[in-house]
């Protein structure tokens, strides 16, 4: 496949917020964005999927709790257990644990604040579908954002978890909500299915992102997630 | 009509940050002799008629699939909300 031709959706429910800018960040990267509707059980044949951040449904009842149900994710669950590569960004991993594509869970920021700051991550897997283009223990910074951040899952799922290297990221310089083993994002066992809290898609293009090195808000560290998909799909 | 009562409530090994906050709030108002609390959820399912076995069986299943996550949360009562003492 050529880099051009890949096409990725990127799902809208109601209440989802950054859909245009996780398709703009596809764009950037070189794919082509394909947007998808909650309420329509057709992936249009896309390569590959993003769930956006946001308050799908107000967050009502959990966060993600409501999307999980679908119709658009009764497809995508299947199609993600047959290798499908998904990404989760904020409410949009919220979903995934909803529906049991990972592991875990949030609830509320241990400190019950909205936080909303640029948040240095440590990549902790870069074989997955969508860090590859990362090397395992690079320091990434990108926008954090959210008040149902905190992840949780049992002592013996988290053991697993390290144990099998499926954390994906890690919070550094503090852990920002509470986070058990300051976990930012998990991937399941087969690296297709991607989760994590902070925002990539908010940091690939110079003068929108978190501050770095080369400026004012010149950071695009996030921009490896939607390349590295890319080169996975390229490379499959 | 029929109303059938469904709680929720954080698994006891989970943080809840509500009921900290909650429990940190009291002794301001003087109520000092509580030592902890936790919130969970309570819902009421309304159906045309009686709440018979089958209603019941169904809210239990709704319970656990939609109204909870078993990952950070326990059913702790599906009832009909008629039996309720007050």
């Amino acid at each position: 496949m050529a880099l051009d031709s890949a096409r990725i959706g990127v799902v809208t429910f109601p209440g989802t917020l950054d859909d245009r800018d996780a398709a703009r960040a596809v764009r950037l990267a070189g794919g082509e964005p394909v947007s998808l509707w909650h309420g329509d059980a057709d992936l249009q044949g896309v390569d590959a999927v993003v769930l956006p951040g946001g308050f799908s449904y107000g967050d009502y009842l959990r966060a993600g709790a409501i999307s999980r149900f679908a119709p658009m994710m009764d497809v995508l669950v299947d199609a993600a257990k047959g290798g499908l590569p998904v990404l989760g960004i904020c409410n949009g991993f919220q979903v995934l644990t909803e529906a049991h594509l990972l592991p875990g869970s949030m609830i509320k920021n241990d400190h019950l604040h909205f936080v909303c700051r640029d948040q240095q991550l440590r990549v902790e897997n870069a074989e997955t579908a969508w860090t590859r283009d990362y090397t395992a223990g690079q320091t990434i910074t990108v926008p954090l954002k959210n008040q149902d951040g905190q992840y949780v899952a049992d002592e013996r799922t988290l053991d697993e978890l390290e144990a099998e290297g499926r954390v994906a990221f890690r919070y550094l310089g503090g852990n920002p909500n509470g986070s058990r083993r300051d976990i930012a994002g998990v991937t399941n066992a087969a690296g297709n299915v991607v989760g994590l809290m902070p925002h990539p898609e908010h940091a690939v293009e110079k003068g929108f992102g978190p501050d770095s090195a080369d400026g004012a808000r010149a950071g695009v560290d996030g921009l490896g997630f939607f390349t590295s998909i890319l080169s996975s799909l390229v490379h499959a | 009509m029929g109303r059938v009562v469904v709680e929720v409530m954080p698994k006891p090994e989970i943080l809840d940050p509500q009921g900290k906050a909650v429990v940190g709030a009291l002794p301001r108002l003087g109520f000092t002799q509580f030592t902890g609390a936790r919130q969970g959820k309570r819902f009421e399912l309304e159906v045309e008629g009686a709440v018979t076995p089958e209603v019941l069986a169904a809210a239990r299943e709704a319970a656990e699939t939609l109204l909870s996550n078993p990952i950070i949360e326990d059913v702790v009562r599906v009832a009909d909300a008629s039996e309720e003492t007050a």
